[in-house]
């Protein structure tokens, strides 16, 4: 029971992860139908900012995850206006090449400013606490991950639910040509889709960088396509579907390694993707909306 | 005048080409009086610090070299050129040395990178020996189980290793159950993988558990939980410096206390900075040499290196260092700078005295030798003991 308990831990604060980096994904999706592939990559520069903030600079972790949320929102919107605004009315696939473009730019723009060489989170910037609770291990960094995840969702929601900023999204998200007729600016409120998926995203760059004390040009591939998984999951467009797909492939990982065997992890985290897509396409939060005529 | 003109033209054009003759053969004698010895390593990409370690310790020995005079009353001339430690780059860089003219080349270390560098180094019937390259398909072909005739080795193989550290598990920290938890994507760790399991077994030793991660994995919290939860005498962790590192910190964090073990891929700077000197005490690998080692000639090696680099040589810059070494005494057992003598002269070396211990090469292009276990102990690298086949 106790090992059940703290698998639950480990699986939650690495879903938290996850999560974040999957509204990102989703919300960009929601809005204007494109996967953004240069997410995880956001989530790297993300890490390298809130690194260069702890080292450079000697701040503490609130300010470099503050500074690495902002320099990526920049970089998000930037992103969107070079690359992805002249093809809003190309085809998808177009899109989708481009975002991969992009991708690839900023890893190797990286490797090309900083070396291919992966980069130490120093010690000092994050001392570990553990605190033993009932034979259980728990690190201040679990639950600084965890919360910190939990904050940002809620004021991501609170956000798209109460300002009128979300109102606006929502509606771009429903019905592009309806929102601009009801005098909303669809291209500002793209950009804002982009400014706050991007910074959710460095969130989980530095979040990823402390918890696991490492990174490096190429750190965003893998859990980016852990966190696409994760939102395709949850239903693609649909923010509690990411924040859910976020921790339910966290726990899924962690149960495959810790009750099965973790030659499998992999296997069944890409495994459910195929599920999802055979079985409901939509996603557990999706809703089959059928073809309209 | 315009004839004239013609004349002058035709005197010039002339005079080019005797020139370019004559510099055709200036160029061809100076040619003859080097010995272009490639280095191919990974000085940028996953394992970069091993290459840049090895190409240092290999720069250093040809400079000795060419200070007493070269071999054979010739220098020896580096070329130097990075493979990105990617197995195609390795490849093609193995190509542009061709061009050339090398009589032999160095590198890479991993032992993939060198898989991708045998095809060219054997067509073109150029030796080629690895510093580091200790999966034992590196010398013998997998399929025919012949030698390879043109590929030769510095350092002992993964089978080693493995039965290193499961000698060193079972006789010297009396672990009965041990786990295996190594990286499941690479040649490297499976082959150590394999030799541990099997002379831990041998020795009365039970594998009770057998767990897997792969390349750019960063957490390991999972499986770790389960070990903890198996409570084992030793761990063996056979995988690079970048997995290992994150996965003894969260063992260690997780309150795991059992001793661990792996292969040299943990030899890095980057241990200790990533996982902390405390984390990392306990903590056993396998090693081709140790810079703390008294004996004579690896102090003096240890002086030389660091008054050139400022830095301690780790295994791979002495084992750069041996491979040159090695080149170089294959060329004086030829007697000539040809590539296809020199590989003859290399596979029938006894006894070369190198920096890594005595090796003798065997049929297969492995040398014999012994090897140590390096222990960390408060974030330093201490000598354990050296270990005999």
């Amino acid at each position: 029971m106790l090992e059940f308990i703290q698998q639950m831990i480990n699986g939650l604060s690495l879903g938290a992860i996850y999560a974040l980096i999957a509204l990102g994904y989703t919300m960009v999706y929601g809005i204007i139908k494109l996967i953004n592939f240069a997410h995880g990559d956001i989530m790297m520069v993300g890490a390298f900012v809130g690194f260069f903030s702890l080292t450079l600079f000697g701040t503490n972790i609130i300010v470099a995850m503050v500074a690495a949320m902002l320099i990526c929102a920049i970089l998000g919107v930037l992103i969107e206006k070079v690359a992805y605004r002249p093809l809003r009315n190309s085809t998808r696939i177009a899109a989708l090449i481009t975002a991969i473009g992009v991708s690839l730019f900023l890893e190797y723009i990286t490797i090309f400013l900083l070396g291919p060489s992966q980069r130490v989170f120093p010690e000092s910037a994050f001392p570990i606490k553990a605190y033993n609770v009932a034979g259980l291990s728990i690190l201040n960094k679990d639950v600084f991950v965890i919360v910190s995840a939990v904050v940002l969702m809620l004021i991501l929601q609170y956000i798209i639910k109460w300002t009128k900023t979300g109102k606006a999204m929502r509606a771009v998200s429903l019905d592009q040509e309806a929102a601009v007729l009801m005098g909303i600016s669809v291209d500002k409120t793209i950009s804002i889709t982009f400014a706050i998926g991007s910074a959710l995203a460095a969130a989980a760059g530095v979040m990823y960088g402390v918890y696991y004390s490492t990174v490096n040009p190429l750190t965003g591939i893998i859990p980016g396509l852990k966190a696409f998984v994760a939102a395709v999951l949850g239903g693609i467009g649909i923010i509690p579907g990411a924040m859910a797909g976020g921790f339910i492939m966290g726990l899924l990982e962690t149960m495959v390694s810790g009750y099965g065997n973790s030659l499998y992890r992999d296997a069944v985290a890409f495994g459910v993707l195929i599920l999802i897509l055979l079985i409901k396409p939509t996603g557990l939060f999706g809703k089959d909306t059928g073809e309209k005529v | 005048m315009k004839k004239n003109s013609r004349k002058k033209l035709a005197a010039l054009v002339m005079m080019v080409f005797m020139l370019t003759i004559v510099a055709g053969c200036g160029g061809s004698k100076g040619d003859t009086e080097k010995i272009n010895v490639g280095i191919n390593v990974e000085l940028s990409g996953g394992v970069a610090s091993y290459g840049t370690n090895a190409r240092d310790g290999a720069i250093l020995a040809i400079e000795q070299i060419n200070a007493a005079g070269g071999v054979l009353g010739m220098q020896l001339n580096p070329i130097e050129k990075d493979c990105k430690s990617i197995v195609d780059e390795a490849m093609s860089v193995s190509a542009s040395l061709v061009g050339e003219k090398i009589v032999a080349q160095i590198g890479p270390l991993t032992s993939g990178d060198v898989a991708g560098s045998t095809p060219v180094m054997m067509d073109n019937k150029i030796p080629l020996i690895a510093p580091a390259a200790t999966a034992s398909n590196v010398t013998v072909d997998d399929k025919t189980g012949a030698t390879r005739e043109y590929i030769f080795r510095v350092c002992f193989i993964d089978p080693f290793q493995g039965t290193l550290m499961a000698q060193f598990a079972a006789d010297n920290l009396k672990a009965k159950n041990a786990v295996i938890y190594g990286d499941s994507s690479s040649d490297y760790a499976k082959g150590l993988k394999e030799y541990f399991k099997k002379t831990f077994t041998e020795k009365g030793g039970t594998i009770i558990a057998e767990e897997g991660f792969v390349k750019d994995d960063r957490d390991f919290r999972a499986a770790l939980t389960k070990i903890k939860g198996l409570n084992p005498d030793f761990i063996y962790v056979p995988g690079y410096y970048q997995e290992v590192a994150p996965l003894i910190k969260q063992a260690r964090e997780l309150g795991i206390t059992a001793p661990i073990g792996g292969g040299d891929g943990w030899d890095s700077p980057d241990m200790v900075s990533v996982a902390g000197g405390a984390a990392l005490n306990n903590t056993f690998f396998t090693n081709h040499y140790s810079s703390q080692d008294k004996d004579p000639k690896i102090v003096k090696f240890v002086e030389a290196y660091k008054a050139k680099y400022k830095k301690d040589p780790d295994a791979f810059a002495a084992l750069g260092y041996d491979s040159v070494q090695l080149m170089a005494q294959g060329l004086k057992d030829a007697q000539a700078a040809d590539p296809v003598k020199l590989a003859a002269a290399l596979a029938k070396i006894k006894d070369f005295e190198g920096i890594t211990g005595k090796m003798s090469i065997d049929d297969k292009h492995n040398p014999i030798k012994a090897g140590v276990i390096i222990e960390f102990k408060d974030g330093a690298q201490v000598m354990n003991t050296r270990i005999q086949p």
